[in-house]
């Protein structure tokens, strides 16, 4: 157990309650058993479902992993509207650039250490430089695909595609979020990189909570440090909130659901606010959200103590998802720790 | 209106020269870029443009046209010089080739030219779009062919051939690929630095039609285009086809052809001058490439 510090002066004095934002509409208790777990990928791929009902202009691929990606919904209602490629990432991105030039609105996925790992020159050269309107996802990112070990587990994927001009990128922090992020993808011409897991978050949520690419929502309001995530950590970073609430540390927990665009008014607003900074994502700690939310504070003028949860510049290894995400500190207990020294570098 | 084409092999041979000319003049403007490549398939460019393809030059984007995807960018100056030709843009701006705000990019980019159907400069990727293109249009139930040059050297990219796959996998009959079979690329010839051969049996095991024509012969270049191009419109079996075009680089310049050392620089003003004279005098001539002399 740390040493508490300034902050166990507050306890018993004033308190923080664990509020969350009503104006997020998310499940009345965020926390409770009941909720039903689930992968972003099953939103992403139900959401393409639904897509595909309203719209017949959308076509998807896949490279051998129809079922993992959960393309394989899409495909058995719309076979004609559906290919599988193979195993075979880097034509998969520029048949969906040809599909695109014709007017077709294309989404693929397959594990994101493929796509966008292996094909990213094809995503440069003939996605993004021509600017056309598909809609990418690399699912099984993170440490949390688990078992399958490093080569498997894209800590790069975030860096690599923010890094690319035209392409936005969104990392959705539950199922329902991801689908919302595929529809809003859709809705927004040019292409989107959206990153999804392969391990169940609870849907913590609503169909009611607001989406908008570019938009920080904050989930919770908070004096002593705000809490900066994406993905899975959005929900680890509200158990921290809730452990920090208890020792008296009031957290604020925004969820930065899109990197790019990043929304600097509200993490330069946050920064200010709290004096006191922690990034939770599940990607190397360079390139990552971290990077974007360092980028936006140093060039505003709002620099402050700053903590990065994620991969240390290392590569993972087999395990549990959630066991490895508790391993390589990236767990709520992690974020609470990186609240605490954070706190302490204010002084 | 779409573009009047021609059948006339000795009008063809006189556009190829004039391309070749420009071509020279664009490289030599720019101080960089491909030279023998970009010579070496002014033939079958000219016979595409004004020979075979459905294209409309007052109207870039016509529905109706064929598209036509250049995989191999880096031979640019070759189609910069057709669609000037065909006057999608006036020739002036040719000798803006590689400058800073030129839409003559170093490759070709979307968007910065009417008639340019993609961007391209890294290898082995057009065949891809080419084909997300004609899947595209078989969906659509369009009718349009989809002509893909690609280069002999492209094919040493691993996605080539995964094209080459999926092309047959989605029985993409509209595709025409015409490869610039040259033997050259950066390094050396082609068959010293990854072996390609056999071509034709490769792309015959991967389910394609392949016909093979003397690249710088323009009755044979034409005539192979037009019996693809039918066959590819009437569909008789549900295969791509591929031409493998036997070309010359550097065809049009006795002194450069064949050479590998030409694939990637432009003349100087003096080597210009003196290549565009040889080209002038070629084409007073109306000599046809068949007859001159293999280095």
């Amino acid at each position: 157990m740390q040493d508490l510090g300034a902050c166990e002066e507050k306890i018993g004095v004033n308190m923080p309650e664990f509020v969350l934002n009503a104006e997020m509409k998310l499940a009345p208790d965020v926390f409770a058993d009941s909720l039903k777990k689930s992968p972003t990928r099953d939103g992403w791929g139900k959401a393409l479902l639904e897509l595909g009902r309203e719209n017949e202009k959308i076509v998807a691929l896949t490279a051998d992993l129809s079922g993992s990606v959960r393309t394989e919904w899409f495909e058995k209602e719309f076979p004609n509207r559906f290919f599988n490629c193979g195993v075979a990432e880097q034509n998969m991105a520029s048949v969906a650039a040809g599909l695109a030039l014709e007017g077709k609105v294309v989404f693929f996925s397959s594990f994101a250490v493929f796509s966008p790992g292996r094909n990213w020159d094809q995503i440069r050269v003939n996605i993004a430089y021509n600017n056309l309107n598909v809609k990418f996802s690399g699912a099984h990112a993170g440490i949390t695909t688990g078992p399958d070990g490093a080569t498997h587990e894209a800590l790069e994927d975030i860096a690599i595609m923010r890094v690319l001009p035209n392409v936005k990128v969104l990392v959705p922090a539950d199922s329902v979020e991801a689908g919302k992020a595929a529809k809003a993808a859709t809705r927004m011409p040019g292409p989107v990189y959206i990153r999804l897991g392969r391990e169940k978050i609870p849907e913590f949520t609503s169909a009611n909570t607001p989406f908008e690419i570019g938009k920080i929502n904050v989930l919770k309001n908070g004096a002593d440090v705000a809490i900066i995530a994406c993905g899975i950590e959005v929900f680890q970073s509200l158990i921290a909130a809730k452990k920090l609430a208890e020792k008296g540390i009031d957290a604020a927990v925004l969820n930065c659901h899109t990197i790019k665009p990043i929304d600097v008014k509200t993490i330069c607003a946050y920064a200010k606010k709290c004096g006191a900074v922690v990034v939770a994502q599940e990607h190397q700690i360079n390139g990552g959200l971290a990077s974007a939310v360092c980028e936006s504070l140093c060039e505003n003028n709002c620099v402050v103590p700053l903590v990065r949860i994620g991969m240390q510049d290392k590569f993972g290894e087999s395990g549990e998802g959630m066991q490895l995400l508790a391993h390589y500190k990236m767990d709520a207990n992690a974020i609470v720790d990186a609240c605490k020294k954070v706190i302490e570098k204010k002084k | 209106m779409v573009f009047k084409l021609t059948s006339s092999v000795k009008a063809l041979n006189q556009t190829a020269n004039k391309m070749r000319i420009d071509i020279i003049r664009m490289v030599c403007a720019a101080g960089s870029g491909h030279t023998a490549g970009s010579l070496g398939m002014a033939d079958v460019f000219a016979a595409l443009y004004f020979g075979i393809a459905k294209h409309d030059p007052k109207n870039p984007r016509w529905d109706g046209r064929d598209r036509i995807i250049l995989s191999n960018g880096h031979i640019c100056p070759v189609l910069y010089a057709a669609l000037a030709e065909c006057g999608y843009f006036q020739k002036e701006k040719l000798i803006t080739l590689r400058k800073l705000g030129s839409p003559l990019q170093g490759h070709p980019h979307l968007g910065a030219l009417p008639g340019i159907e993609s961007s391209s400069g890294p290898l082995g990727q057009g065949l891809s779009q080419a084909c997300g293109i004609a899947l595209a249009l078989k969906m659509d139930k369009k009718d349009n062919l989809v002509f893909c040059l690609t280069s002999d050297g492209e094919h040493q990219e691993g996605q080539t051939w995964e094209a080459a796959m999926f092309a047959s996998k989605f029985k993409l009959a509209n595709v025409v690929q015409i490869m610039d079979r040259n033997n050259i690329q950066i390094d050396g010839k082609t068959e010293d630095i990854m072996p390609l051969e056999p071509l034709r049996k490769k792309y015959e095991a991967f389910g394609w039609d392949v016909i093979e024509v003397e690249g710088n012969n323009m009755q044979k270049v034409y005539d192979a285009l037009l019996h693809a191009s039918k066959k590819a419109r009437e569909k008789p079996n549900s295969k791509p086809i591929i031409i493998i075009a036997n070309t010359i680089a550097g065809k049009g310049i006795l002194s450069i052809e064949g050479d590998y050392k030409w694939h990637g620089i432009a003349p100087k003003a003096e080597e210009a001058k003196k290549m565009i004279e040889e080209l002038e005098l070629a084409n007073k001539d109306c000599k046809t490439w068949v007859h001159a002399k293999k280095k």
